[in-house]
């Protein structure tokens, strides 16, 4: 049996009626085999992994797979992800949100999770669209582009989501795209191995939305470009601004130590309990 | 003990095994966090701040599907806000319970002043049909006896459960004797003791309620905000989308006589009854008292559940007496419950106070007078 076959034995739900909501092409499937694969190297046991979604086109990928799931209301995710993992500190909570999800109906989720140093990983797919509800303009579509709401030209700026975290304090940052397939396992993996908050942007693409109402092409065109317009992280020091201008910077962006709230909480109990006097 | 009403039901809260608690500061319900950041860590368990309310209830229905006794606590404001996560809670069946202090609205409202306005936003608040359990209380003991009764509801039936007190009861300090050894039904949440593989999380049992499996204990499913089949798994089916909507209010409506709470006072006689809940019940049981001195027949009918609203209780006294008074801190929404299932028994009459005071016993007895 090849090695894929067991991955999708192992973790992919039996009882759940394939197929699945995504349309053919779409990058959530690369994001979500690099997600099992990287739960796969960590050795998580499935019954203490936690995935929590919104709404939307990646919310209805925890459906899919064979872990406690838990698809929750629009941009809300991670404000129950905050409760189960402070409710039971031993379980790995992951959080899947869209570009939607994560930085307009719960943006101001988004950057107190990450402010407060919950310990769980967010990972968040941005395709510059609300895709499930047919091609809507998001926080994350850039200038100039065309939407269903946005006809006649986006007027409005983009959210830079891995910047944001950044902002937001999140001690680990990463940013990969649907085309970078393994930067996207290890990135993941290494996200979900930080303690505290760790953020990893997954750039996708919508060819049935966002891409066909600005005429980008196939999902195969579209990821040529996320290939054509990427630069790693590490390579951004040798490279003028206006050569970065239209780029995605990938890789990490981040990862540093901040005192992790569970850590900070149990400190809290010794005091309290110290206090009270038993 | 002399205590607040706000800490009786602290005390309630820890009593009945609360453990988690997730709340956004608001007036009148304050003290509520306040206290319990202090005892909850004393205890092993968790107090956050959250950002706002919406952030609150969901940390709240997150730490329940973990297994821990949840709860959060606010005001109409707030309330407002937390209405998108209850009915998350509602069609995910997850117990917790929310107090909602209430103030006067709409909107900021009067921040200090009480109110009962919050009564039908406790039902209907919340969109999509739905049961709602909501229990009220109008004393400090009752506030300490309603908060366990909340979780023990609400661990039992599978939904959250709202107490509505209002800023007088929140507020008044009061004499509460709680005894060391007294003993208090405590009731947890059903879980299932059948092998994973055969754990049906939705199912359609006879009671209505499935057992619940919390989070990280072997029994791997799907908890969604979306009609779901009996596996949790969304569905369009209309065969599976009706019976699930059915069974859902079927727990509650089969299961009355566990949820509904009444008391009657001076009622044997009664030619007039008086229908009160909350802080409005002190001023009427006090109306009772003169009124029986001035000789006239009257009894009270104290709701303790709100919600689902106790139409026995209520036909019973429409049944034995002439004449009933309804006085709310609001515009009239428990005597429309009362007006629909009188269908000409007895008269029904309101006493509405919107202006930020309380109803007293002397505007009671004089609306009576005025009435009969």
């Amino acid at each position: 049996m090849s090695e894929v076959t067991k991955l999708i034995h192992k973790y992919l739900r039996h009882d759940k009626k394939f197929p699945h909501v995504w349309c053919p092409g779409c990058g959530i499937g690369i994001m979500l085999g690099a997600l099992i694969r990287a739960i796969d190297r960590i050795g998580f046991e499935k019954d203490e992994v936690v995935l929590v979604s919104g709404i939307g086109c990646s919310g209805r990928l925890p459906v899919y797979v064979d872990f406690n799931t838990l698809h929750t209301t629009h941009g809300r995710a991670l404000t129950f992800a905050t409760g189960v993992k402070l409710a039971n500190p031993r379980l790995k909570v992951i959080v899947i949100m869209g570009d939607g999800d994560a930085v307009a109906i719960g943006g101001n989720h988004f950057i107190h999770a990450a402010r407060r140093n919950i310990d769980v990983t967010s990972i968040i797919l941005n395709n510059s669209i609300y895709g499930m509800t047919g091609g809507q303009s998001s926080p994350t579509t850039p200038y100039g582009m065309k939407s269903s709401t946005t006809v006649y030209s986006n007027i409005e700026q983009d959210f830079k989501i891995s910047e944001l975290a950044v902002t937001a304090g999140a001690v680990f940052v990463g940013r990969g795209t649907v085309y970078h397939a393994r930067l996207l396992d290890s990135l993941i993996e290494k996200a979900i191995l930080k303690p505290g908050f760790s953020m990893v942007e997954v750039i996708a693409h919508c060819h049935t939305q966002y891409g066909k109402q600005n005429r980008l092409g196939s999902a195969v065109e579209m990821m040529e470009w996320q290939r054509d317009h990427s630069v790693m992280v590490e390579k951004t020091d040798t490279l003028k601004p206006e050569e970065l201008k239209d780029k995605i910077v990938i890789g990490v962006l981040v990862d540093k130590q901040l005192p992790v709230y569970q850590d900070e909480y149990k400190k809290i109990r010794e005091r309290a309990m110290g206090m009270a006097g038993r | 003990m002399l205590l607040q009403g706000n800490e009786a039901v602290v005390e309630g809260a820890l009593r009945a095994g609360c453990r988690f608690f997730a709340g956004y500061p608001i007036t009148p319900a304050t003290e509520i966090s306040e206290i319990l950041s202090v005892k909850l860590p004393q205890v092993e368990g968790t107090f956050i701040q959250m950002e706002d309310e919406i952030a609150s209830l969901g940390a709240v229905v997150g730490a329940s599907l973990a297994g821990v006794k949840s709860m959060t606590a606010t005001s109409g404001p707030g309330f407002s806000l937390m209405q998108e996560n209850l009915g998350f809670a509602i069609i995910a069946e997850v117990p917790c319970v929310i107090v909602n202090v209430m103030r006067g609205g709409p909107s900021t409202g009067l921040p200090t002043f009480p109110s009962q306005s919050d009564v039908m936003q406790a039902r209907w608040g919340t969109h999509g049909d739905h049961p709602a359990i909501v229990l009220s209380a109008s004393t400090v003991r009752e506030c300490y006896d309603m908060t366990i009764k909340a979780f023990n509801l609400s661990e039992r039936f599978r939904t959250p459960v709202v107490l509505l007190i209002d800023e007088v009861v929140g507020h008044m300090r009061e004499k509460m004797i709680l005894s060391e050894g007294e003993e208090v039904e405590i009731f947890n949440r059903v879980k299932p003791t059948v092998p994973p593989e055969w754990y049906i999380p939705y199912e359609d049992t006879p009671s209505g309620i499935p057992a619940m499996a919390n989070f990280g204990e072997g029994y791997r499913y799907h908890v969604t905000g979306l009609t779901h089949d009996v596996r949790g798994f969304p569905t369009s089916r209309p065969d599976e989308i009706g019976p699930f909507i059915a069974r859902l209010h079927r727990k509650i409506s089969q299961h009355f006589s566990e949820i509904q709470m009444t008391e009657f006072f001076q009622n044997e006689d009664a030619e007039i009854t008086i229908v009160a809940y909350g802080c409005v019940a002190r001023s009427a049981k006090r109306a009772v008292f003169e009124l029986r001195e001035k000789g006239f027949k009257v009894g009270l009918l104290k709701l303790v559940t709100i919600w689902p609203f106790v139409r026995s209780a209520v036909e019973k006294v429409l049944q034995t007496s002439k004449i009933l008074l309804v006085p709310e801190m609001n515009m009239g929404q428990i005597s429309r419950e009362v007006k629909r299932v009188n269908r000409g028994m007895a008269k029904v009459f309101t006493l509405n106070k919107v202006d930020g005071t309380i109803i007293t016993p002397e505007e009671i007895v004089n609306r009576i007078m005025e009435v009969s």
